[in-house]
């Protein structure tokens, strides 16, 4: 509590700070810190209900969350979990009798190119093969304190297997704000040199929807109310997406040096960065990052030596949500509050944080933007394609033999990628996540660019073992799951389309449910208040128009099916009598 | 110059409609009498546009009608086929997530939900039903919370902060999860800083808040939407201030 201060913005950081030690918030908990806050115990409840890594009922000693990409599914990770729970006597999403584990699912937590992947009370685990679950269940069983664990467990690998000017680049700190400072001596501009610099640089957001950089800035810039903010988006939460894990692990100084120099162009004087609640294992280390940048004059008053520049960074970690990764939804987080994508007008560059001018740009953005601060426009530009200039890291995992991160000028052609990544076989490439792209074999001459293929780096491949329909099926869950349940189409709508996946996926589909699933698309990307809605049937349209046969084949005989389940409704009945006999089911068994 | 040539105006299906700068196109359509489908926008309140139902094509894009900024030249279309699919779809989504009994309910001929439903021409809910567990608060002395017909428009949230100053109703959970809940530490209505004369009281387009012993007054076939569809009362729902309100 004393480390947040009383305001009400602080009240996820109190609640996800409270909850660490104890592993859940008690009844008692959030009343005490609805009083130190002033704010109502209904928008504490409410808070807690909305992020998923909160919890409002006592969960086990160890806390295990699989994560949950299509691609850990693609490693094994169903069969990980359904180990586990046998072993240690748990259901999923529940916490077992003897009180040792909570296992459940998770969306995806940024480990696509060495999953399976899970956390364990917050700290993240990779590769877990069968031996490595079994070795986690005893180390459980045995009570072992996660500080015991062995370090193995807990490695990490970059996985960097093409390195271009970003990644190459060793800056040094500090260097990108003299440069952007001295630009404006030297042409006299001041702060604005900044600005002109990004918008020659033609620089568009790394996140994925490629808005431009320097007319976000200059737009902030031009509000003439102070203090104004400069936001990193560090929620990576597009499942697929991992090269911002890299960037906040061996590239901080670069993400901070970009934030800064867009602070001298903006004239912000506070930062955040947003965290998502996966990668809370890397903010200590970040957090001394930014000690050293202020120790070295990099942050806080003057910096580089100029009375006139002040900026300071924060960090404040999420706590499981997707849709905090929407520029306003993550202002809304930011300040407290569950995370709802705001209407807009107003831009956030007018009234972003506490109603303030802010700029939210992704960690990558911010480390080109350090980059064209100290080499300028014009080299920035002999990168790429006229439309987009300069580099992407592309985070690539699935069926390939080298997953991990590329760094392309933009361009690059989707088989160029999967030749480099040693992938076979390939049918279909889900570029961007579920919200991008689905690829298939004919469109591999395509280019990843922002006038071709709009990505933020998410590449997916799927070899000719891979069941398109079950890859719709489980991005179909992941939006019913992140949905924040603002708006009709994506509260309702997602929640529709996941249940008619799994009423084809159980053999009861027919061409009618194929029908409503593209009506309902449709209504999403027309109707939704933002992008998270808008995409929501993108993964379903896609694979059912390049593989309509795996849909098609799953499909009953007849127009319409009923989705009600007789033998279904006997399940429960079955497990209270413990009875698995043909005399304990009803009609024909699929 | 008259009024109508000093304003600037946009048209909706052809149809010329002036407005006052700041007004939506929303807002804009029902002061001057011409009826767009909503079911979370109310006259009083500023509009969140979480609904959808009043989304209305312009420029080739769909815009939510009640938090678009009304611009001058703007072309809107409205009751076009596909906009009204739209809508019944949509209505229809809101039908089958929560527990809809007309026949049984209170506010049958007062609903807009239901209203709306009519006036879209939607027969039946298409989509299978998800028949959620909720449990209604009848804790209250005089006020009866039935959460099944909640539509999640946070009217009676905002009216509650914004009118009542007392933040009684707030929302929590996300996706198909989401709920309204009571600000209490019970969780219950009873315990809370209601009163039955708070505009949130009011305020409920469906049936999720009601006043104890007053139900069925006016006998059903003689309620307001049973007298006229919702669309022929269009500047009923035209932007006014909030009453003053006895302190």
């Amino acid at each position: 509590m004393e480390s947040w201060g009383s305001a009400p913005t602080q009240l996820l950081q109190v609640l996800r700070e409270t909850q660490e030690p104890l592993g859940w918030l008690p009844a008692g908990a959030l009343e005490r810190i609805a009083r130190a806050l002033d704010v109502s115990i209904a928008r504490v409840r409410g808070v807690v209900a909305f992020y998923s890594f909160l919890y409002a009922e006592p969960q086990g000693e160890y806390r295990v969350l699989f994560s949950d990409d299509v691609t850990d599914r693609m490693l094994g990770s169903g069969e990980r979990l359904r180990e586990m729970c046998e072993r240690l006597w748990a259901e999923p999403g529940k916490p077992s009798a003897d009180g040792l584990v909570s296992i459940d699912r998770t969306a995806s937590i940024g480990l696509c190119d060495q999953g399976p992947s899970l956390l364990v009370n917050g700290r993240p685990l990779t590769r877990i093969d069968a031996a490595r679950a079994a070795q986690v269940c005893e180390l459980m069983l045995s009570r072992t304190p996660l500080a015991q664990w062995p370090a193995e467990l807990f490695r990490i690998e970059d996985n960097v297997r093409r390195r271009g000017v970003l990644l190459d680049d060793p800056i040094r700190p500090g260097e990108g704000i003299r440069a952007a400072i001295a630009r404006g001596e030297a042409t006299g501009t001041g702060r604005q040199a900044m600005l002109d610099e990004i918008k020659q640089a033609r620089l568009l957001g790394r996140g994925g929807a490629g808005f431009t950089t320097g007319v976000k800035w200059e737009s902030c810039a031009r509000q003439p109310v102070e203090p104004r903010i400069v936001v990193c988006n560090a929620d990576e939460g597009e499942p697929g997406t991992f090269k911002d894990r890299l960037l906040l692990t061996r590239y901080a100084d670069l993400v901070f040096e970009g934030m800064t120099v867009a602070a001298w162009g903006i004239g912000a004087t506070r930062g955040f960065v947003y965290l998502r609640g996966e990668y809370r294992y890397l903010l200590d280390a970040l957090r001394e990052t930014l000690a050293r940048r202020r120790r070295e004059g990099l942050l806080g008053r003057g910096i580089a030596g100029r009375a006139d520049f002040e900026f300071d960074v924060e960090i404040h970690v999420g706590a499981g949500s997707y849709v905090c990764g929407e520029a306003s939804a993550l202002v809304e987080s930011l300040e407290g509050k569950r995370g709802i994508p705001r209407n807009r007008p107003p831009r956030l560059a007018e009234k972003g944080y506490l109603l303030l001018p802010t700029v939210v740009n992704n960690v990558e953005s911010y480390c080109a933007a350090a980059l064209i601060a100290l080499h300028g426009a014009a080299w920035f530009c002999s990168q790429g394609t006229p439309k987009s200039s300069g580099t992407k890291l592309l985070s690539v995992s699935g069926d390939c033999e080298r997953p991990g991160i590329y760094e392309y000028p933009f361009g690059v052609t989707v088989r160029e990628v999967l030749e480099a990544c040693g992938a076979r076989d390939t049918i279909a490439v889900q570029a961007g996540g579920p919200s991008g792209v689905c690829l298939g074999q004919d469109e591999f001459d395509r280019r990843i660019a922002f006038e071709d293929i709009e990505t933020g780096g998410a590449f997916v491949v799927f070899d000719g073992t891979r069941d398109m329909f079950e890859i719709g099926r489980h991005y179909a869950h992941f939006f019913a799951d992140e949905s924040c349940g603002f708006c009709t189409p994506c509260r309702v709508g997602t929640s529709l389309l996941r249940n008619l996946m799994d009423k084809i996926r159980d053999g009861k589909g027919s061409q009618h449910d194929l029908q409503t699933i593209e009506e309902l698309g449709r209504l999403l990307a027309r109707a939704s208040h933002c992008g998270l809605g808008e995409s929501a049937g993108r993964p379903l349209l896609g694979t059912l128009k390049r593989f309509r046969p795996a849909y098609e084949r799953r499909l009953g005989s007849s127009a319409v099916e009923p989705a009600f389940d007789l033998d279904g409704a006997l399940a429960r009945a079955r497990r209270m009598t413990g009875r698995d006999d043909p005399g304990a089911h009803l009609g024909d068994e699929r | 110059m008259s009024d109508a040539e000093s304003r600037p105006s946009f048209t909706l299906d052809g149809v010329e409609v002036p407005f006052d700068p700041g007004q939506t196109v929303l807002q804009a359509a029902l002061a001057a009498g011409q009826y767009i489908p909503h079911l979370c926008y109310h006259p009083e309140f500023k509009p969140h546009g979480s609904c959808k139902v009043c989304t209305v094509r312009t420029g080739g894009h769909a815009a939510t009608s009640c938090t678009t900024p009304a611009r001058a030249g703007m072309v809107v279309e409205s009751e076009t086929e596909e906009v009204v699919a739209e809508r019944r779809m949509l209505v229809q989504l809101l039908f089958v997530e929560g527990n809809h009994f007309c026949p049984s309910c209170e506010k049958s001929g007062h609903c807009k939900l239901q209203a709306v439903a009519y006036d879209l021409g939607m027969t039946s809910p298409r989509f299978d039903h998800f028949f959620p567990d909720r449990p209604v608060d009848a804790s209250h002395p005089e006020i009866l919370l039935d959460f099944n017909r909640c539509i999640l428009c946070e009217l009676c949230v905002r009216a509650s902060a914004e009118v009542d100053g007392k933040q009684v109703f707030a929302l929590a959970g996300r996706g198909m999860g989401k709920h309204l809940v009571v600000n209490s530490a019970s969780g219950l209505l009873r315990d809370s800083a209601v009163a039955a004369t708070d505009k949130a009281v009011d305020v409920c387009p469906v049936g999720v808040i009601l006043r104890k012993r007053v139900g069925f007054a006016v006998p059903v076939g003689q309620r307001r939407f049973d007298e006229r569809p919702i669309s022929a009362q269009a500047s009923d729902y035209a932007p006014r201030p909030a009453p003053p309100r006895d302190p």
